[in-house]
This record gives C-alpha cells, sequence and structure tokens, in this order.
C-alpha cells in the first residue's frame, strides 16, 4: 500500500482508536457503566475521574467508553446493509433497461422524504429498539449508495474494455463483477467512510432527541443528552461525548480523503 | 524582437526510476514563443514534446519533476509558483487541448456543461454568455449542429467531434497561450483542414500564442511559423518553419524530413474467392425507432459489403460517417435495424446475445483507443487469458503457455504478462489489444482505428504487424480508417463512405487513377502536403469549409459539397456505375468523373 499523507494518517489512527474503543472499551472502562462513584455531580476533570463525572455522578470515561460501541457499532452496521444494498442495486440498474427504471424512481421516493422526519415518525411508531435503529438508518441511506453506485458503474460501462467484454459474448454477471467492479472499488470504498459519517451524525442526533438508544444503555449522543444540563456549569461530562463524536467523523474523513490513487492506473 | 510571452530557459526534467535513481527525460532546453506565434515541437515517440508543453502548464507528470531552469508564461514564473497560484493560470492564461478527447471527457456529464466549465471555475464569464460563447466557438469549429451538440453526452459524438469540443473547451477562457497536443493526430484529413484552419483562424483573430505539439511534419508546414525539432529532451534545430522543411541543417531533421516520405504498399497475398462476410442493405442508427422501423436518427443506410476470406478491406470516410457503427453491427454490438449479415454464406443474428460462441469467435474486433480498450485493474495475462478460457475451454496452464505465444506474436516480451495496462506504452497497449483479439483465432479482425491515436514510429510498426499477421495467419480485416496513406499501404480494396452511405468501392491501384466519386477526390486532396501554403492553395479547403456531412433523405449526400453536382442529384438517388475495378454511386458518367 502507498503512504498516506500526514491527514491521512491522523485520521487513521482516529479511526483504528475507536474501533479499539469499540471492541475492547467495557474491558478497558475503570467503573461499571451504571455504578455511581462519586459522590458530587458534574465534578471536572481530575485523577480519578479523567473525563469527570456526569449528572449522577458516574465516571464518564466509563460511560464514554461503554457508549462508543453503540455508535460505532450500529453506525457500522447500518452502513454496511445500505451500501451493500445499494452497490448491488446500482450495479444491476448500470446495465439500463426497466431494472434500472423501476429502481431509480423507487428510489426517487425514498430520497424525496425528509430523512429525520421518516426516522422519527418509523421510530414513534415501532418503539426505538437498535434493530429498528439500524433498519431505519439503512433505509435512509441505502438511495444514496445507489446513486453513487449506479453512476459510476454506468461511466465505467461506457467504456470500451467493457465493450469488448460484450463483444466477445460475456453475460452481465461477468461483466459487472470482473469488469466493472474492480474499477469502481476505489470510490466505493470512500462512500462507505462519507456514509458512515453521516449515519454517525444522524444517530447521534436522534439519541439526543431521545429516540436513540434508550436509557440505561446510551451511546454517544444520548450521553451529551443525558448531561446537557451541565452545560450551565461547563461540565465535561457533556464536552467529551461531544468531541468524541466529533473525533471519530472528522477521522473517518481525513482517511478517506487520502485513500491512495481512485484507480490503480 | 518583441518580448516573448512564454519562454524556457534551460529546462530540467528528471523522474525518479523504478529502482529509485534518477533519469534525465528533458536535460536542458531552451526556447522561447512571442506573442501571436505559433510554435511546432516536432519528434517522434518519446522526444520529450509533451514533457516540454506541459512544463507550460508548470506540470510534470506522476513520477517526473522540474528539476531546474526557469519557465515563464505571461510574465509569470511557473516553475516556482503554487499550487494555488498554477490552479488559477491553468485553463485561464495557458490552456491545454489533449491528445485523446475521449479520456478528457466524463462520460456522464453533457457537453456544454464540460466545455463551459473553466469559464465558471475561472469566473471569466457567467453561465448564459459562456453557452452563447461555446455555441460561437462549436460553429468555428465547424461542428454539425453547433446549436444543439452541447446538449449530447461524450460517447454519443464522434471520436473527431470530440476532439474539436474540446479545442472549444480549452479556448472558451481566451487564454493568452494555448497548447495544442496533437489535436489532430485523430482526425480524418478532411475534418484536420478545418481544424487546421479554425485553429488559424483563431490565432489570429484572438491574438492567441499556440504551441503545438505533433509528429506530423506536414501538418506543421500549415500551421506553424517556427518549428522546434526535439530528440532525447533536447532541442536539436530551432527555425523557422520554411528553413526547416526546406533546409534542415541538422542531421536528425533531414531523417524527420525524409520519412515523411509516402511508404510503399506491401506485396497482397493470394486471396480466396470465397466470400467471407456480406453485409446486405444494413441499415442502423440511433434513439430508437420510428413506426416503419427505420431508426430516428439514421447513420448507416443500405450498406452492402463483402469481404473475401483473407482479404483487407479499408473503410475510409470522414468522422462521423459510421465507420465505427458499420464495425458495432457487425460485432453484433448495436443490432441493424434492416439488411443482412452473412458469414460464410449463413446469416448472422444481428446481436451478440444470440450468437453462437463459435460465431462469437470468428469475428473479433480491435478497438479505435487502446487506453480505453483494456481494463485497467486487469493484468495483461489476464485479458488475453480470457478469450482462451471462454472460446477454447483453456485451463491456466495451458492459457499460459498460449499467452506468451501470442505475446511473441505481437512481438511484446513474456514477461510483460503480469503487468497492469497502466504501465504499458500506447504502443504496447494496441498490440495487447490485438493479441487479445488474435486469441480467439478469429477469421475476421475488426480494426478500427487501431493505429490512429499512435505516434507514426510506432503505428508504423503495428502497421507492419498487422501485414505480417495477416501473411501468417491469413486473416481478413476490415480496417477502419481516415488516414488514406494507411489505406494504400495495407488494404486490397477500399470502401469510401461518405454520411452512412457507401461512395465508391475500389481496389487499391484503382485508387490512383481513373475515374472517382467526387469525396473521393476530396479526400485525396485532402491528405496535407510537406510545404507551407499548401492549405490555402488545395481545392479541398473551398469544399471542406461546407461544414460536417450529414445524410439525406432523398438524393445524394455529398451534394452540398460536390463541384460536379447535376438537377438530379438533389431528387434521386444516386445509380451505381460499374467500372472493372471499381463501383461509383454517381449521376455523373464514369468520363465526367474521370476528368476525360
Ligand atoms: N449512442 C449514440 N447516440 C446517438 N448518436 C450517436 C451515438 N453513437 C454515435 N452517434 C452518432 O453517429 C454518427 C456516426 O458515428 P461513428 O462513431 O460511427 O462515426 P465514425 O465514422 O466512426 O467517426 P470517427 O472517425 O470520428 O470515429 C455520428 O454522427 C455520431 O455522433
Ligand atoms: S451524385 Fe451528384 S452530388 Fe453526388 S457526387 Fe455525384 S455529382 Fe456529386
Ligand atoms: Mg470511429
Amino acid at each position: 500500500m502507498s503512504r498516506l499523507a500526514i491527514s491521512g494518517r491522523i485520521g487513521l489512527a482516529l479511526v483504528v482508536l475507536w474501533v479499539i474503543v469499540a471492541l475492547a472499551g467495557p474491558a478497558l472502562a475503570p467503573h461499571g457503566v451504571g455504578e455511581v462513584v462519586d459522590l458530587d455531580v458534574f465534578s471536572g476533570v481530575s485523577r480519578a475521574f479523567p473525563l469527570g463525572t456526569d449528572y449522577l455522578g458516574r465516571d464518564m470515561l466509563s460511560r464514554v467508553l461503554y457508549g462508543a460501541r453503540y455508535t460505532v457499532f450500529i453506525a457500522f452496521v447500518a452502513t454496511a446493509i445500505a451500501v451493500v444494498t445499494g452497490v448491488l442495486l446500482g450495479l444491476a440498474a448500470a446495465a439500463g433497461g426497466w431494472v434500472d427504471m423501476l429502481l431509480s424512481r423507487l428510489f426517487d421516493i425514498v430520497i424525496a422524504i425528509p430523512s429525520l422526519m421518516f426516522a422519527l415518525v418509523v421510530i414513534a411508531a415501532t418503539g426505538a429498539s437498535i434493530p429498528v435503529l439500524i433498519g431505519t438508518l439503512a433505509v435512509i441511506y441505502t438511495p444514496g449508495a445507489f446513486r453513487t453506485a449506479r453512476s459510476l458503474a454506468m461511466g465505467v460501462m461506457a467504456l470500451d474494455f467493457v465493450s469488448a467484454a460484450r463483444a466477445r459474448g460475456e453475460g452481465l454477471p461477468y461483466i459487472v463483477v470482473r469488469e466493472v467492479l474492480p474499477n469502481v472499488t476505489g470510490p466505493l470504498a470512500a462512500d462507505f467512510g462519507l456514509r458512515f459519517v453521516f449515519v454517525v451524525l444522524l444517530l447521534s442526533g436522534l439519541s439526543f432527541l431521545g429516540l436513540g438508544v434508550q436509557p440505561p444503555e446510551a451511546d454517544l449522543g444520548a450521553l451529551v443528552r443525558e448531561n446537557i444540563a451541565g452545560l450551565g456549569f461547563g461540565a465535561p461530562a457533556v464536552l467529551f461525548p461531544a468531541v468524541a463524536i466529533a473525533s471519530l467523523t472528522i477521522g473517518m474523513n481525513l482517511l478517506i480523503d487520502s485513500l491512495p490513487g481512485r484507480r490503480r492506473r | 524582437m518583441t518580448a516573448p510571452l512564454a519562454r524556457i530557459d534551460h529546462l530540467r526534467i528528471t523522474a525518479t526510476g523504478e529502482d529509485g535513481c534518477e533519469i534525465v527525460i528533458v536535460p536542458d532546453a531552451t526556447l522561447s514563443v512571442a506573442p501571436g506565434e505559433v510554435l511546432a515541437l516536432i519528434g517522434e515517440s518519446g522526444s520529450g514534446k509533451t514533457t516540454i508543453a506541459l512544463s507550460l502548464l508548470g506540470y510534470a507528470r506522476p513520477g517526473c519533476q522540474i528539476a531546474g531552469g526557469t519557465i515563464e508564461v505571461a510574465g509569470q514564473r511557473l516553475d516556482t509558483a503554487s499550487a494555488e497560484e498554477l490552479r488559477s493560470i491553468r485553463g485561464r492564461t495557458v490552456a491545454y487541448v489533449a491528445q485523446s478527447a475521449a479520456a478528457a471527457f466524463n462520460p456522464s456529464l453533457t457537453i456544454m456543461a464540460q466545455v463551459i466549465e473553466p469559464a465558471l471555475i475561472h469566473g471569466t464569464l457567467d453561465r448564459a454568455a459562456a453557452e452563447t460563447k461555446a455555441k460561437d466557438l462549436f460553429r468555428r469549429l465547424a461542428l454539425p449542429d453547433p446549436e444543439g451538440v452541447g446538449d449530447r453526452y461524450p460517447h454519443q459524438v464522434s471520436g473527431g467531434q470530440l476532439q474539436r469540443l474540446m479545442a472549444a473547451m480549452a479556448l472558451i477562457t481566451d487564454p493568452k497561450l494555448v497548447i495544442f497536443d496533437e489535436p489532430t493526430t485523430a482526425l480524418d484529413v478532411t475534418t484536420q483542414i478545418e481544424v487546421l484552419k479554425a485553429f488559424k483562424d483563431a490565432v489570429r483573430d484572438l491574438g492567441t500564442t499556440a504551441v503545438y505539439v505533433t509528429h506530423d511534419l506536414s501538418v506543421v508546414a500549415q500551421i506553424a511559423d517556427r518549428i522546434a525539432v526535439l530528440k532525447g529532451g533536447e532541442v536539436q534545430e530551432l527555425g523557422t518553419t520554411e528553413q526547416i522543411l526546406f533546409a534542415p541543417t541538422h542531421d536528425y531533421s533531414r531523417a524527420l524530413v525524409a520519412a515523411a516520405a509516402p511508404r510503399t504498399p506491401a506485396v497482397a497475398p493470394a486471396v480466396e474467392e470465397k466470400p467471407l462476410l456480406d453485409l446486405w442493405g444494413v441499415v442502423a442508427g440511433y434513439g430508437g425507432t420510428n413506426h416503419d422501423g427505420s431508426p430516428r436518427v439514421k447513420i448507416l443506410d443500405g450498406i452492402d459489403v463483402s469481404i473475401r476470406r483473407g482479404q483487407v478491406l479499408g473503410v475510409i470516410g470522414e468522422s462521423g460517417c459510421g465507420k465505427s457503427t458499420l464495425a458495432r453491427v457487425v460485432a453484433g454490438l448495436h443490432a441493424p435495424t434492416a439488411g443482412r449479415i452473412l458469414l460464410d454464406g449463413t446469416p448472422l443474428p444481428p446481436v451478440v446475445r444470440r450468437r453462437s460462441r463459435d460465431e462469437l469467435r470468428r469475428v473479433q474486433m480491435v478497438f479505435q483507443s487502446a487506453d480505453t480498450a483494456l481494463n485497467p485493474a486487469v493484468s495483461v495475462g489476464a485479458a488475453i487469458a480470457r478469450p482462451l478460457a471462454f472460446y477454447h475451454g483453456m485451463d491456466r496452464a495451458s492459457a499460459r503457455a498460449e499467452v506468451a505465444r501470442l505475446l511473441d506474436l505481437v512481438r511484446l516480451p513474456a514477461a510483460l504478462a503480469d503487468r497492469l495496462p497502466g504501465e504499458l506504452s500506447g504502443g504496447q497497449k494496441q498490440r495487447v489489444n490485438l493479441a487479445r483479439a488474435l486469441a480467439a483465432r478469429p477469421d475476421l479482425l475488426l480494426c478500427d482505428e487501431v493505429t490512429s491515436a499512435l505516434d507514426p514510429v510506432v503505428a508504423e510498426a503495428v502497421l507492419d504487424l498487422l501485414i505480417e499477421l495477416r501473411r501468417e495467419l491469413g486473416l481478413a480485416y476490415m480496417f477502419i480508417t481516415h488516414d488514406l496513406e494507411i489505406v494504400r499501404a495495407i488494404s486490397d480494396d477500399v470502401l469510401v463512405l461518405y454520411a452512412g452511405r457507401v461512395a465508391e468501392r475500389v481496389t487499391r491501384d484503382g485508387l490512383r487513377h481513373g475515374a472517382h466519386h467526387p469525396y473521393t477526390r476530396l479526400l485525396t486532396a485532402s491528405v496535407p502536403e510537406l510545404r507551407p501554403g499548401w492549405l490555402e492553395e488545395t481545392p479541398a479547403r473551398d469544399a471542406a469549409a461546407a461544414g460536417g456531412a450529414r445524410m439525406r433523405d432523398m438524393g445524394c449526400s455529398f451534394l452540398p459539397r460536390c463541384p460536379k453536382a447535376v438537377d438530379a442529384c438533389a431528387a434521386e438517388m444516386p445509380p451505381m456505375l460499374i467500372e472493372d475495378d471499381r463501383r461509383i454511386f454517381c449521376h455523373r458518367s464514369v468520363d465526367t468523373l474521370a476528368g476525360r
């Protein structure tokens, strides 16, 4: 692999950090997630509590370490579902014909629904649970992935080497998998990262509104919401979850911006 | 002498090789361009002409760096400019017209959006003004349908049209200096005249200064004020056009001038009498069909072609006349709306889907642009091995040996099999293309402009290879080109297409004398000669100015440009005149056409 630019390395480091936290967070946490360990609430940064304590006097570091796994896990699964579905359908649509017509119109409709409103309605109707969250987020972000994949694949489909394969008599599956896919994986990987960032932000937003992960569990967005009262005291408890969200999304952005050449040439 | 507009002083450009050591591409180049002047950079492939031209954009290709010297354009230093400054210079002060327009356009955006983009980026014009200007440029560049062409997508115009659209994109910001990098290499001769003329007019009217990179001395003779002959990244000789053409002092310039002379045709092997491919009354077009089943936009109309086993049929005609469409119809990529295709006397289904594997195998196509015809993500070996597995069911081990044999057949080292297409030169790519088609063991090879994107030395070699392969393998070719010299060198028979209809079919030797269709005459007169002023004198000049060819529903399509037209030409389809070695579609008699 070619060497990443400095910004890309920072991004990579941040993303790796958050993946480790998501995988091993609970093992690293000094205290239990619900344990009230401080007599005071919203206490500041101290040796005992590196990120302060929250509105009940729980250790913020442990809360963030536990909370991150929800954010990362839900966002990753939702993005993966959205991108895999979107790319499969986008590639199918790139071949043209009625499949393209049908799928494009269908996703136009989905895109026309304001995403936050859609999420609010679905969650209000079915109740907030992790599968519902994942499903809703996946539905919201599939059309975008579909459109990206479709337009990338259409660009490649117009090239002569695809004509050469068609003239040889190759079937559509071969053309899509062997000729088109290798030439769009780079941009699609970048698209995955970008969509992941969107999902993290929307998920955090939903949790902040109280529609995401429900107490006693809390993801990063919910941690901000719980501790919003601490804003008046300048408590670190409200700052650190927000910083966590920001570092995750910025890290991902830096990483995809510096991905090596979109296409190997 | 006035102060130069652009100046390169002791330029040194180096690249870092695979083993990390430094390779000098341009050791020490010095030249200057005066305002309003056209300077030609001429030299063979690898002589560094593009590298030097690109340095005038402050650009060095990836892996290369400007290691020394100064570059100055319109008072701005480019070698020391920041990325930010370069961005505002490129496309605004200095514009670039690339060799391959196909690679420079985004296939999924309309042409207009891309042509006006530089003006919008640099904020020189608002959208409406830019579109008006673009249409004006389309007109200047003699594009057919200047009002509507902007709404099309790049794949909907022919290769030659796209090249002119790219020139429009470069000129839209009224740049001080325009760099033309082999802009007419891929154009047919009659279009080339129009484009050259348009460039000359643009240079004069807009006061644009230009650097014109090419390998074609006869083109240079028409357009350049001065010529710099390059070799190995060094200026061998710099002089006025007349001086270089008629009194070259340097040995290398003399060799170049000598090489521009026409080549002698190859001796053709015996051709069997049995027809291999027959096309009867083929009609094809784009944009769906009307109620009566005819295409909305008719591109080919009533084409009859026959190719015998082992025969080479040259298909010639100007850009957009439907040559590529014809090849795509034969290959089954584009379904004709009427007519029949016969292979060995048996009907061939119109589309790939319904052809049997064996039918597919026997007709192979080699595509126009080597750059896009190979999948950049697939290694050379894998690309060639695929038809072996597909048509002949070969396993990996035997395919490997066969790939090596095929690479050898096209004169490439077997070690190339592991490379990706991006790591090959243009000529090598085209050979790999050829090897992939040969892997199928075809009877008929459809060669669509296989040499037109290559520089002359490499094109010559590929052409020689094709001639040899024909002798070794007894292949028949449909050889599509716009270059009359190449047709003369390789074909047995020549089919002249005009606006989607056959104008004339003649044997190669018949091409030199006797009666001809007026369009064939125009073509012959359009091949540039190696002297300045030819562009102004050639009889082809005025005829060419009639603009792009369009198919007429009634009568002869060539009518608007024809010096010999009579009343019947407008109303009736031209009849076929039969002479022993030619068939001409024209209302005039053979005697009139022969000028007797
Ligand atoms: N997909 C398409 N849709 C509509 N028009 C098209 C399409 N493809 C080609 N055309 C038009 O059909 C005509 C013939 O195109 P074709 O590519 O066969 O020309 P050509 O003779 O090969 O030209 P060149 O020498 O420039 O390659 C052109 O006018 C072109 O604009
Ligand atoms: S038919 Fe008429 S217009 Fe056409 S080429 Fe002959 S003389 Fe010219
Ligand atoms: Mg063509």
